[in-house]
């Protein structure tokens, strides 16, 4: 009985959680409720995995209205895979915000922020299981409007000036986005995205579907912070409090990446957007000017949080690379990366964060002699850093071998080339952090005794880290998912045969 | 020249799009951006509404006599987005509110002054 409706519980659970935090006005409760949610979504996500690895498609009916005319929730390999990341960094960084939200947070607006942070999950779980375009914008506004006020909880005043010209440009990617799918409505008479899909290709020549795949390529790459459309995001993350930079950094991207593949595959379908239009060409030169121009600004930056948000803007390249190869192995890639980008940002996030708990400012200046005053947070910043860069054993180098090999499969050799040279650049910037926190003296010499972050931190920071190694290791799970969601995207899955 | 006519609400539609995304570009008063914001969205709520006209249609009640009724989906849409669309202004302006106390201006090049870099 319950089993049946796993896909709405999915969404549910956290939307409802989110007034009675707000309700029990209590920060304790608060959490706990949250807490629970949090987790309640990660085990439907891991049950709904299990079901698509299996190769069974769940479609769920709203209110036990047909597909056609009501909105259907449909789970297969792709969706399933990114609400298990989404729904497990959720979780986990729950567990570690108690410490962290009481320290950065106004304490009287607690709650509230646990009652956003919950809409904010709610929203992208919603969007990755939708199966209904509109109902996918509403929920895309819902978790956007969270994050906004998630970045404006931080008590620094740059907070509020990022969080707004993220509003605004979030907003202008929504409304473009909001323009394609009543260009799409227009043209098929339908929202559903299976119907779409059906319906598109009779129609394939149409200047007006053209210019729908146009909006929504631009306003998915607004929320999807592609270079040049990714001013919003350096300041957004840099002056967020450090939890909401975590779950943002890990889940907020990777939610717009899967909305493209969705549009991109599902519904133009990848002969329409890879052969009728030029994105194979737009989207390689705009991945390689993101992977260069994010590492070098990330090298260049002083506050450690802004650097890894440049590197954000590098990574979210691979990922478009790896589509721009149009090919079943990129593709893979691509769904790959999404994932283990995920772990990682996470991961040094969560670590950044303690630095954050225990000093107040995370400057270059503030790493300095760090390796000594907080070895087990330095470390976790250490493994964290190889697997961006893509040292074996970690989750980076998976997915940076899948787009070596995808890159040299075409025989695109200098792509190849340019992969390992952006590798080497974040070399440059991890380092910098590594020398800084191992190779020098303290600022001060209170920073020289040893004050480690709380216990309640550190763990989740540190399974996040052991997921990097697990998943490095013993890749077999996200392997097969993601060769799976591939296959799906580039069969047009969805589809009944 | 009965392209143009006959296809005046996309005209239309254009011209507030373009403007209110002007206004969002150009102005640096944060306030006035959000109104930008506001008249781009509102453009969107056009086409959207106009989509759903029915030559010779009337509104969607059903009534003796009458067989034309226009679409009423993209109006249900158009709703639902306008909620969203007052959420979103409702957050913007209290975003500015709190800019506004914690900078005393509401001005972007007043408040880039304040933090060297934006």
């Amino acid at each position: 009985m319950t089993a049946q409706h796993l896909p709405i519980l999915q969404v549910i659970v956290p939307l409802l959680a989110a007034p009675l935090c707000l309700l029990s006005s209590n920060r304790q409760i608060a959490w706990l409720i949250s807490l629970i949610a949090g987790w309640t979504a990660f085990v439907i996500a891991a049950l709904l995995l299990s079901q698509a690895l299996d190769g069974e498609i769940v479609s769920y009916e709203l209110g036990g209205w047909l597909a056609d005319w009501g909105i259907e929730y449909r789970v297969d390999i792709v969706n399933a895979f990114v609400l298990l990341i989404v729904s497990g960094i959720g979780s986990v960084v729950l567990l570690y915000a108690r410490r962290s939200v009481w320290q950065e947070i106004y304490h009287d607006r607690i709650p509230l922020f646990y009652a956003i942070f919950m809409l904010c999950l709610g929203g992208l779980l919603g969007v990755a299981i939708t199966g209904d375009a509109f109902n996918l914008f509403v929920f895309m506004e819902i978790s956007s409007l969270a994050s906004y006020a998630l970045i404006a909880f931080s008590q620094e005043r740059r907070a509020l000036t990022s969080a707004y010209q993220y509003l605004i440009m979030g907003t202008i990617g929504a409304t473009f986005i909001l323009i394609g799918i009543g260009l799409l409505y227009m043209m098929t008479g339908t929202l559903n995205m299976q119907d779409i899909a059906r319906r598109l290709p009779l129609i394939s020549g149409n200047h007006t579907v053209v210019t729908a795949f146009a909006f929504l390529t631009v306003g998915i790459s607004i929320k999807l912070a592609l270079v040049p459309l990714h001013l919003w995001l350096p300041n957004a993350y840099a002056y967020a409090p450090s939890v909401v930079t975590a779950f943002i950094a890990a889940t907020s991207t990777k939610i717009a990446f899967y909305v493209l593949l969705r549009f991109m595959y599902t519904l133009f379908g990848a002969s329409f957007a890879f052969q009728n239009m030029p994105l194979s060409i737009i989207f390689l030169a705009l991945a390689l000017a993101a992977m260069f121009a994010g590492s070098v600004a990330a090298i260049f930056q002083d506050n450690v949080k802004r650097l890894l948000a440049y590197s954000s803007v590098a990574q979210i390249g691979y990922m478009i690379l790896g589509i721009s190869f149009a090919s079943a192995t990129g593709l893979t890639a691509a769904i790959l990366h999404l994932f283990n980008h995920a772990l990682m940002k996470g991961a040094l996030f969560l670590a950044l964060g303690c630095v954050y708990y225990r000093f107040g400012s995370v400057n270059m200046e503030q790493m300095r002699g760090l390796g000594r005053s907080m070895p087990w947070t330095m470390a976790a910043f250490v493994i964290g850093g190889l697997s961006l860069i893509g040292v074996p054993l970690t989750v980076g180098f998976i997915s940076k071998w899948y787009l070596v090999v995808a890159a040299l499969e075409l025989g695109w050799w200098p792509i190849a080339a340019a992969i390992l040279l952006a590798s080497l650049l974040a070399v440059v910037y991890i380092w910098r952090i590594v020398e800084a926190a191992y190779f020098q003296a303290p600022a001060d010499s209170s920073n020289a005794v040893p004050r480690e972050a709380p216990l309640s931190m550190l763990l989740p920071t540190w399974a996040l880290i052991i997921a990097n190694l697990y998943f490095g290791i013993d890749s077999s799970l996200t392997t097969t998912a993601a060769a799976q969601a591939a296959q799906c995207l580039l069969a047009m899955c969805m589809l009944p045969p | 020249m009965s392209q143009l006519v006959g296809h005046y609400n996309y005209w239309i539609v254009i011209f507030l799009m373009m403007a209110g995304f002007y206004i969002v570009i150009a102005h640096g008063n944060l306030v006035k951006k959000i109104v930008g914001l506001n008249i781009f969205q509102a453009s969107v709520f056009l086409l959207f509404i106009s989509m759903g006209n029915v030559e010779g249609g009337t509104a969607p009640i059903i009534m003796e006599g009458v067989t034309r009724y226009s679409n009423p989906l993209p109006h249900v849409l158009i709703l639902t987005a306008i909620v969203v669309g007052v959420a979103t202004t409702a957050l913007a302006l209290a975003l500015v509110v709190r800019i506004n106390e914690a900078y005393r201006t509401v001005e972007e090049d007043e408040i880039h002054e304040q933090d060297t870099s934006f």
